[in-house]
């Protein structure tokens, strides 16, 4: 179990009051001027150092992606947009972090403006977090109090003003270029890439998108160095992150833990267990809702990290770990997670909009036992026809909970659904659109 | 993408409050002055807190020539986002959300309870007007599942027992204590925490 002196959120679960007093007090704002006076070049050098890999589900190195900006300021303005809008369903990470250690998250707001260029920063937090923007809020009002930010932060000589950005309830609004394009007051449609949004993204200047907790990460890592970060976990898969462990367990909590820590340790050391215990076990989703599915077998030894998950053909996402017990009915379950792909599609593009509700009905009547036999492999052609076939990674996020689903659990599906492949007789199913082809003279 | 009904009843006129127009100011500086679009999602979001927890087309309206913008391009943003209600809701509005963390912990119990207590059928007004409910996509507070949003609170750790205590609550126009029901801090493992003891205990 990680040290306490390694972890990066001590005020995770409020012990001691998120504001700027008591943060100081933690160590926030301490010495940001000195480490500005090291310079941008270093700033960016010691984050690459230190392998920091985005936090909100991709896990992009973040030093990189800074480094994408450009060099010098032209023309026109630069941008630093912080991506608050969590919605993956299984996350509540960052909720915390703008609850509790809001200074936090706008010190490395400070420190990745200098590093990206820019001068005004967005905060675009789900409209839903109305209590937690206001605290941030607070944040930012006392930050410009005491001149941390503002005219001359902190005495460093740059300026960062920082404005707070609600999104309305739409989940699409997480993916970056639908979310620049909900700052510019329109639908959430995301763009076409190229360009990236670090050439042009905000009203068509370069902008730089991270995660709350990518920037919450950054002046702590500065402060203690990046080897220290980086002698956490494994190398590609460094530092400490918030693990959301929910579902049917025990205690189901926040925990700040090492990169690379056992599933099952975080399961039974912090989680107080399964419900029914280990053996209750049937999956675990273990990086929010968009990943596959693990099955009981891999998950009394895999560890948590990007690599290691990636190999058993799922991912870290996120972080948020979703159990599922033998009381659940794993096909309901990833029925209820495929209708909330169709409610949070666009509708931009017609393989993900017309798909996500496809494999919603498919699901519903396959949880009923409604379903024939040949339906199960059609399932898995839909997916595939939505996979890359999108301008976002929302298709991939619809398509991989049902490929997990099948790749794991096609044989129980089958048993349960085995119908032959035309009806003979009139079954009533609702979900069915085209209800007459069940009658054999139509078909 | 969901389905959003326009209500039937408009009211002919929508004008921002005195309150609410230096709210506005307030908003439009955080933009660039040529990119007042931007703060479309915020206006529509005043307008519905001043009436009564919903957005009429006059609203709309008003707000396309505040902001010099056609009024379609208003009228597609409050049709996108889900939390802009576009007809009248309670009062006292009740989100449960029902995604999987939170079916697996029994939010269709809570369901069950506001289908009893409230109005057979969601997004319809309760007997005296004054509350409605509705199912929603994740409300990112997973791990204090079953949950619901009231209004602008959170209500966590949930039980059957806490739902109807809070639901009659409302019904008689008390506002229950937000947060967690089952006593835990925050979204701290409940009784033998691990991490960080020291702080906890000093």
């Amino acid at each position: 179990m990680l040290n306490d002196n390694d972890r990066i959120f001590l005020n995770l679960y409020n012990d001691k009051g998120s504001d700027v007093i008591s943060a100081q007090s933690r160590g926030d704002w301490s010495n940001t001027k000195e480490i500005f006076s090291k310079g941008r070049e270093w700033i960016i050098n010691e984050i690459k150092t230190s392998e920091l890999r985005g936090r909100g589900g991709a896990g992009f190195p973040t030093g990189l992606k800074w480094s994408f900006a450009p060099k010098e300021l032209g023309s026109r303005p630069h941008y630093l947009v912080i991506n608050a809008d969590e919605s993956e369903p299984g996350t509540c990470k960052d909720r915390d972090i703008l609850r509790f250690e809001p200074h936090k998250l706008i010190e490395g707001c400070l420190i990745a403006a200098y590093a990206v260029n820019a001068h005004k920063c967005y905060i675009y937090i789900r409209g839903e977090y109305f209590k937690e923007g206001q605290k941030l809020q607070q944040a930012i009002d006392e930050a410009y109090q005491k001149k941390l930010i503002g005219k001359n932060a902190s005495n460093t000589g740059w300026d960062l003003d920082i404005f707070i950005h609600y999104g309305a309830g739409a989940y699409i609004c997480g993916e970056e270029t639908a979310l620049l394009e909900s700052l510019e007051g329109k639908k959430g449609l995301p763009r076409l890439k190229p360009p990236f949004p670090a050439l042009i993204g905000l009203y068509g200047c370069p902008t730089i998108v991270n995660n709350v907790e990518t920037i919450a990460v950054v002046p702590t890592i500065l402060r203690r160095g990046a080897k220290w970060f980086s002698s956490l976990g494994s190398p590609k898969n460094t530092g400490t992150k918030i693990f959301c462990i929910s579902g049917n367990v025990n205690k189901p909590c926040n925990v700040e833990e090492e990169m690379g820590i056992l599933l099952k340790d975080l399961i039974e050391k912090h989680a107080g267990g399964v419900v029914g215990g280990w053996e209750n076990l049937k999956a675990v989703i273990p990086g929010g809702s968009s990943m596959p599915l693990l099955p009981k077998n891999i998950c009394e030894t895999i560890k948590m990290d990007f690599d290691s998950l990636v190999e058993q053909k799922s991912g870290l996402g996120t972080a948020g770990i979703i159990v599922i017990n033998k009381d659940q009915d794993i096909v309901k379950c990833i029925a209820r997670i495929a209708r909330f792909y169709k409610h949070e599609s666009c509708g931009q593009c017609t393989p993900c909009r017309e798909g996500s509700g496809w494999m919603w009905r498919m699901l519903e009547r396959m949880s009923k036992g409604e379903a024939s036999r040949e339906e199960v492999d059609m399932l898995m052609d839909v997916t595939h026809q939505i996979e890359g076939h999108t301008i976002c990674a929302f298709g991939e996020g619809s398509a991989w909970p049902v490929q997990g689903l099948l790749r794991h659990f096609k044989k129980e599906i089958i048993k349960k659904n085995n119908f032959k492949p035309l009806i003979s007789k009139n079954k009533n199913i609702p979900y069915l659109v085209d209800q007459h082809l069940l009658e054999k003279e139509n078909a | 993408m969901s389905i959003k009904k326009i209500s039937k009843e408009q009211p002919e006129n929508f004008n921002f409050s005195e309150e609410n127009l230096k709210i506005t100011e307030k908003i439009l500086s955080n933009y660039p002055n040529d990119k007042k679009q931007s703060a479309v999602m915020a206006l529509l979001y005043l307008a519905q807190r001043q009436n009564d927890n919903w957005i009429p087309l006059a609203a709309m309206k008003h707000i396309a020539k505040f902001l010099n913008m056609p009024y379609i391009k208003v009228f597609e943003v409050a049709t996108f986002y889900s939390m802009y209600n576009l007809t009248p809701v309670g009062k006292h509005f009740i989100q449960i959300c029902t995604t999987t963390p939170c079916m697996l912990r029994g939010a269709y119990k809570l369901v069950d309870i506001c289908k009893r207590k409230i109005s057979e059928e969601q997004n319809t007004l309760s007997k005296d007007k004054n509350c409605s409910w509705t199912e929603v996509e994740c409300l990112g507070a997973c791990v204090n599942a079953p949950m619901m949003q009231i209004n602008d609170d959170y209500y966590e750790d949930l039980d059957e027992k806490m739902t109807e205590k809070i639901i009659d609550q409302i019904l008689s126009d008390i506002k229950p204590k937000p947060g967690s029901y089952r006593g835990r801090i925050n979204t701290e493992p409940e009784n033998n925490r691990q991490t960080l003891m020291d702080l906890k205990n000093a």
